[in-house]
């Protein structure tokens, strides 16, 4: 299954160039400052995590880079385009596609419509054709339904794909968030704890499913994760966040010997 | 007051007093009618706000938004009217507040708790029903007809600084009196919340409903205790506006006006029921005066709303309202 | 035994996605549209006509509309009377300035003028939210109210504010008559009944669900806020603005400002609710109940063998009124639609119990 095309230009391979790069980004909401002039790039095709103990401000830095919250200070740049901050659906626009930490799922849709809303983005007939349901609008709508089934298959939530998502357990619940990033066939996939209280086998399936859209679609994957395991497992590259700060960049085993990330995580005093 | 909303306030009375001071010329004889305006709209938004502190006050304390506020007041008004007729004042007073706090009990048994976790627009709905209830509860057993109240208010007008301005100002003294009793109102509730017990638990409610629950204090007392005071503001709005009116179905859409006070002022804040009634009163009564030629008159059934829309493009959340963080 | 799905097989996404993909509703939905169109006019009295069928399929379209923008689209409105009245003067003053306008079209455009007004209205939910957002719209009420009653250009300079529809006619044959005017009616409302269905099963109105649940996230995939708003105002008004046309044109002949006022707002708002909030089905069933309450509550106390004079009925009618909305609400929040819904899930099961 291809789930997104090659952009012209683009090279299938394992990781490439810079897609992604924060430079000096602070944030403070009030007196609280969440983060503290962040730095860091994720290269094009590569799993990179982000982690840090509570509060430390990672969500905060997937929000910033998706343009839910501006920065005070520093910029990010994606695609070569600089931005001070972006509005949301301009980063949809441009490929970024994220799950959330709380799911933030449409709770009075079904899994199909919560999907298929994810797709929103690509669907262009005018609210005539749409009411009357023919020609253009109704191949938009089948031919969105297709891909969006393809993606229900490989989450393996078809028995489901029907009902309200409200009433959906939390393991697939968090399958169908994934599914509506992974509508939008993004370049950069920001996951926010995508493990969060799972056990084993689910843990085991969803990461399944983060090397698998890595590894055949080529989406960068930039994931928030408690799990060290996975993190180890699964990432290219880690940063390491703690009371807002950069403290740690590269390689697991880098980070994982790292002084200031074990002290941190002891909660050493510094 | 946050600096925005403290601007935004300034902004607005430095344009009233533009106003007052540009179409004049700056004679010393109309300057007097402008001041007699300004005090008119500013008690008159007095009275809004008696009207407004119960919505605030049930909205803080059960996250309702009480539709039925209105229907309260007129209730309120007819009951008081009617007893009055057959005892003297005092003890009807005290009948109708013992009746108002029977029927915060039962709104909290029969609608509150049976509607607990439902969204806001059901309990909004839900209010509208009790709104409808009473009112025809209210005229099947009262009657439907318009009744004077006499509680004693001053009728006459008063005319104050007649040594400074040649003439004086004519100032109604019944509002004068509305003003001071609504001044009394606000203190003792401030009071009441800061520095007893109940108070106290009454703002932890307002706060965290679980937070409060998890601590002991028992949620369905603290709603009915809010609903009578609620129900008292109610009555001494009754009283103050039927006394100036006459106790009659209109009465409610006055009571309709203290949705964009409530606006205004922000959902969850007292202050802001105070200040948000001054500035409706005031802006209509000036606007009425000063914009209504231009429009053809009658502007004062909607500025009040176009006002609040106004303010609210500039602060969605009210002037002193909370600000609602999106958390994702 | 007889509603169950075993043997319906679909095996293209077009099939699985038609409107009534279970045969046996396929069969209910076009009985149920021939017992409308065809047998109906022969059966029913002038007074059923006239003072139930007409008004309930016009309050439908008109609650069809604000179901768009409250249930479908999350954003709570108190102004709807007034969209109503936009579409009614609209429609009067085409009508009576552009006297060879086919009346089709003149409530087309009367909608559309209702539309822009809706629009602009609508404009402040992109900053402001909730009851502040419904109260904005009672900004909107309000000034309406006034404007019809105050700018003589509306009612054509009628002394008495209140204005006289002209007589209907289209292409040339004129439509008399209670059967005539429900079955043009009700044309109509099946005609827009079945676009309101078809735009919240496609794209946009899964761009309004999602932002009614959750609009940060909405935002998150690409879906402009303005936009799903904005077009959830535009689209609700257009109908809301054709059914104040037909209200007026067809089930009035004539009205003054008050006939939309504040509490035709309230109204609606109850039948949406009552109805069931993101239901097209809903908004037909809460009308039915609002239309049909008042008179079967007249008409209890004399059934009952309790005569009482006309104004304690409307007493007891305000009181019984208000408390079946509380009762309503607390029996089944989500309205009569979900109360359907369950009946043909049980149906489904008949005669097992699970």
């Amino acid at each position: 299954m291809n789930l997104r095309e090659l952009e012209p230009g683009e090279v299938r391979g394992r990781v490439g160039d810079v897609i992604l790069a924060l430079e000096g980004v602070s944030l403070s909401f009030g007196g609280v400052k969440a983060l503290t002039d962040v730095s860091f790039d994720v290269r094009e095709h590569e799993i990179r995590a982000i982690i840090g103990p509570n509060g430390a401000g990672k969500s905060s830095l997937l929000n910033v880079i998706n343009g839910v919250y501006r920065p005070q200070q520093g910029r990010v740049t994606f695609r070569g385009e600089v931005r001070a901050a972006m509005e949301p659906h301009h980063a949809a626009a441009m490929g970024i596609a994220r799950t959330f930490q709380s799911l933030a799922l449409f709770k009075g849709m079904t899994v199909l419509d919560n999907i298929l809303a994810g797709r929103n983005l690509m669907m262009r007939s005018n609210v005539f054709l749409q009411a009357l349901r023919v020609g253009p609008a109704l191949r938009e709508e089948i031919a969105h339904r297709r891909r969006v089934e393809e993606i229900i298959d490989f989450l393996e939530i078809q028995h489901v794909r029907k009902t309200v998502v409200g009433r959906l357990p939390y393991g697939l619940q968090k399958r169908v968030d994934l599914g509506r990033a992974l509508a939008a066939e993004p370049r950069v996939l920001l996951l926010d704890e995508p493990m969060a209280g799972m056990n084993i086998e689910e843990k085991q399936d969803m990461s399944r499913f983060v090397l698998d859209v890595n590894d055949e679609f080529g989406t960068t994957v930039v994931l928030i994760e408690h799990d060290m395991g996975v993190v180890m497992d699964l990432s290219d590259r880690v940063v390491v966040l703690d009371y807002g700060r950069k403290i740690a960049d590269g390689t697991p085993d880098e980070v994982r010997s790292s002084q200031a990330v074990i002290d941190a995580y002891l909660g050493v005093k510094h | 007051m946050s600096a925005s909303a403290r601007n935004l306030t300034i902004a607005f009375f430095a344009l009233l007093a533009a106003a007052a001071v540009s179409p004049m010329d700056f004679g010393e004889a109309r300057f007097p009618q402008w001041l007699e305006i300004v005090i008119g709209g500013l008690m008159s938004g007095v009275l809004y706000s008696l009207v407004a502190l119960g919505l605030v006050l049930i909205f803080k304390a059960s996250g309702v938004f009480n539709f039925a506020q209105g229907a309260m007041v007129l209730f309120a008004a007819l009951t008081l009217v009617r007893l009055m007729e057959k005892m003297p004042f005092v003890v009807a007073l005290a009948v109708v507040l013992a009746v108002m706090v029977a029927l915060a009990w039962l709104v909290e048994r029969l609608v509150l708790r049976p509607l607990v976790n439902q969204e806001g627009i059901v309990l909004f709905m839900a209010t509208l029903g009790v709104a409808y209830f009473l009112n025809g509860l209210g005229q099947l057993v009262w009657g439907a007809d318009v009744y004077t109240l006499d509680v004693g208010m001053p009728k006459e007008p008063k005319i104050i600084l007649d040594k400074v301005f040649e003439g004086g100002i004519l100032v109604s003294t019944e509002d004068l009196v509305a003003a001071v009793i609504a001044g009394l109102l606000v203190a003792a509730l401030a009071l009441f919340f800061q520095k007893t017990a109940t108070g106290r638990a009454l703002r932890a409610v307002a706060d965290d409903h679980q937070a409060a629950q998890s601590i002991g204090i028992p949620l369905n007392r603290i709603w009915v205790i809010v609903w009578s005071v609620a129900g008292l503001v109610a009555l001494v709005a009754g009283v103050v506006w039927g006394s100036k009116l006459g106790v009659q179905f209109s009465l409610q859409l006055i009571a309709l006006k203290a949705l964009p006070v409530v606006i205004l002022g922000g959902f969850t804040s007292i202050p802001g029921a105070i200040v948000g009634g001054l500035l409706i009163g005031l802006g209509e009564k000036l606007s009425e005066v000063y914009l209504g030629p231009l429009f053809g008159g009658g502007i004062e059934n909607w500025f009040a709303y176009v006002l609040a829309l106004v303010f609210l493009l500039f602060r969605p959340e009210g002037l002193f309202g909370e600000k609602h963080i999106d958390r994702v | 035994m007889i509603y169950r799905e075993t043997g319906q097989f679909k095996t293209t996404y077009a099939s699985d996605q038609q409107l009534f993909p279970i045969l046996q509703d396929r069969v209910f939905v076009i009985g149920f549209l021939l017992f409308a169109f065809v047998a109906m006019p022969f059966l029913a009295s002038d007074y059923l006509f006239r003072a139930i069928l007409t008004p309930f399929l016009i309050l439908s379209l008109a609650a069809l509309g604000l179901n768009i923008l409250v249930g479908y689209c999350g954003q709570l409105s108190l102004g709807t009377g007034g969209f109503m009245a936009v579409g009614a003067y609209a429609a009067y003053n085409l009508a009576v300035r552009v006297p060879d306008l086919n009346l089709l079209v003149v409530f087309v455009l009367a909608g559309l003028c209702s539309t822009v007004a809706g629009a602009l209205f609508g404009i402040p939910s992109l900053r402001i939210k909730g009851f502040y957002l419904a109260v904005t719209t009672l900004a909107a009420q309000f000034f309406l109210d006034w404007l019809f009653s105050r700018v003589g250009w509306f009612t054509n300079y009628s002394s008495s504010g209140s204005v006289a529809a002209p007589p209907l006619e289209m292409f040339g044959h004129p439509i008399q008559g209670p059967a005539e005017k429900y079955l043009f009616v009700l044309s109509i409302v099946s005609v827009f009944a079945l676009l309101a269905k078809n735009l919240t099963r496609g794209a946009i109105g899964r761009s309004w669900m999602a932002t009614r649940d959750m609009d940060v996230a909405a935002e998150v995939i690409g879906i402009r806020p303005l936009y799903a708003k904005l077009t959830a105002f535009a689209v609700s008004s257009f109908y809301v603005g054709i059914a104040g046309a037909l209200w007026g044109f067809v089930y009035l002949g004539g009205w003054e400002p008050l006939a939309f006022d504040v509490n035709r707002s309230f109204e609606l708002l109850f039948m949406v609710i009552i109805g069931g909030l993101g239901s097209i089905l809903g908004s037909f069933l809460g009308a039915a109940f609002i239309v049909i309450l008042p008179i079967a509550l007249n008409r209890l106390p004399t059934a009952l063998g309790m005569p009482l004079s006309t104004a304690t009925v409307s007493e007891v009618e305000l009181m019984t009124f208000g408390g079946l909305i509380v009762f309503f609400l607390i029996a089944e929040p989500r309205g009569l639609a979900r109360l359907w819904a369950i009946g043909k899930e049980k149906l489904r099961l008949w005669p097992f119990p699970h």
